[in-house]
């Protein structure tokens, strides 16, 4: 069974249509990542997975329980098992770093308080902010809200990530210590569904790649296959022109 | 002149008449507090009615809508004598001072909900919808994450309302409240200086309206106006 599996899903903007039919199946432990031009769908594929944009046809299964959208348990226990890291971060401007991270497991999950303050220092230092917990987000660099958004995810202790663009703000340097946190999350068998527009990230991080445009899946295979050997006209053309600069 | 001035102020200031404008000041204490208080408290009501998303709120938004555009489109004064003639012609035996508090009161919730309503949708929605994946219900968002965030936008000009608000009181005197404007008006005809009255009623205004200014500047420090409320706890 599928730990995520997504069938014919529909999305729109007003009346444009952002996703055309979106057929995706992820096994549990996998890594898959969307890439694709700007305006492709790519984001919005997380967006409506997480609950943030409704469906208009299609349907999105957890672990084999489908997600009913307009249901507002089953949308609660799906978001139980899903986290997801922003593009722009979201880190709530009125909390410190600490907080941040601590606060949903806490209030939310009613987790103990001690051990999970643990749990969030622990994963601080590891995205290397151990230094930082009283920060406030307008205090620190892109970099730096980067991952105390991924250190927020990570204290959900969420079955599947959705990582929106990671990678975007981040130096060279980060963007490696970012490859080993996905790597390891990979070994403690989580589901990752990555959008990003690094292709050596991606390259070197997915078991499987999906290229997108138009809204639709263009074409998925192994990085080697979409990277070395892509079938598709428009995944030739986008990865060479990509791979060109 | 000057010397006219000083002359008459024993003259004015005797027990009666300082009773007379403590009494008066009181009444525009009141009638400021009452009206600053309750104006807040649902002011805030309303600017959530004004804000839910909830089918069934509806009814309530669109009654809420209406009466902050009435409310305040419509001049303070009218809205009194609305209140001070629908009083009467309705039966409604009540002394001009209450018209007078439910009337302010009335017109500070329309001023302030919209000042509430506009500071909670100042804050980012991709903050809400943060929240929103993470599981929060609206009240843990509204609580954790909007309102501390829209705080030191909405207290600035809730405050700055309020002092206005301090100085509108006076169209109460209309009715017959006794408030200061009222007394000034009542020494006034007495004889007494003109200039030397206003100005009495003048710092009147200023003691009962400076600390109030105050108190919002020192909220909006404490809150974080500058930047962003941060609360003390860690959790």
């Amino acid at each position: 069974m599928a730990h995520l599996d997504i069938r014919g899903l529909v999305a729109r903007y007003n009346n444009a249509t952002v996703l055309d039919g979106i057929d995706l199946s992820i096994e549990r432990g996998e890594i898959v990542s969307l890439i694709g031009p700007s305006g492709s769908g790519k984001s919005t594929l997380l967006r409506v997975i997480s609950g943030l944009l409704p469906p208009r046809a299609g349907t999105v299964a957890l672990a084999g329980e489908t997600i009913n959208y307009a249901d507002r348990r089953s949308l609660r226990r799906s978001r139980d098992k899903l986290a997801i890291v922003f593009q722009q971060y979201n880190l709530f401007g009125n909390m410190n770093v600490l907080r941040n991270v601590m606060v949903a497991p806490v209030t939310i999950q009613k987790r103990d308080k001690k051990t999970v303050e643990a749990e969030a220092c622990a994963l601080l230092a590891k995205v290397g902010l151990a230094d930082k917990l009283n920060a406030y987000p307008d205090e620190l660099s892109g970099g730096q809200q980067q991952r105390v958004a991924i250190a927020r995810a990570l204290c959900l202790k969420p079955d599947i990530l959705l990582l929106d663009e990671v990678t975007s703000a981040l130096d060279p340097e980060r963007v490696g210590e970012v490859l080993d946190t996905v790597k390891m999350l990979a070994a403690d068998n989580m589901t990752l569904l990555i959008v990003s527009h690094e292709m050596g990230f991606v390259r070197e991080v997915s078991h499987r790649v999906a290229f997108m445009a138009d809204g639709k899946i263009q074409e998925m295979g192994p990085p080697a296959q979409i990277f070395g050997t892509p079938q598709q006209p428009r995944t030739q053309a986008f990865v060479s022109r990509i791979l060109g600069h | 002149m000057l010397s006219f001035l000083i002359a008459e102020i024993p003259r004015l200031f005797t027990i009666y008449n300082v009773i007379l404008l403590l009494k008066a000041a009181l009444t525009t204490l009141s009638l400021s507090a009452v009206g600053c208080v309750v104006g807040l408290f649902c002011g805030f009501l309303l600017s959530l009615a004004r804000l839910s998303q909830r089918p069934i709120f509806w009814p309530l938004k669109a009654l809420a809508l209406l009466y902050v555009e009435i409310l305040r489109r419509v001049p303070f004064l009218i809205t009194l004598m609305i209140f001070f003639f629908g009083a009467q012609v309705l039966g409604f035996n009540a002394s001009a001072l209450v018209i007078a508090f439910i009337s302010t009161s009335v017109i500070s919730t329309a001023f302030v909900a919209e000042i509430v309503r506009a500071g909670l949708r100042a804050v980012k929605p991709s903050q809400m919808e943060a929240a929103a994946v993470m599981n929060f219900s609206a009240w843990h968002t509204f609580w954790h994450v909007r309102l501390p965030q829209a705080w030191p936008l909405i207290l600035p000009p809730v405050f700055s309302y309020f002092v206005l608000f301090i100085k509108d009181t006076a169209l109460a005197s209309q009715a017959g409240v006794l408030e200061l404007t009222q007394a000034g008006k009542i020494l006034n005809t007495k004889g007494f200086s003109a200039s030397l009255v206003y100005a009495t009623v003048l710092i009147l205004y200023f003691i009962i309206s400076y600390p109030l200014a105050r108190f919002g500047s020192y909220l909006e420090r404490r809150l974080g106006a500058s930047r962003h409320s941060r609360p003390r706890r860690a959790v």
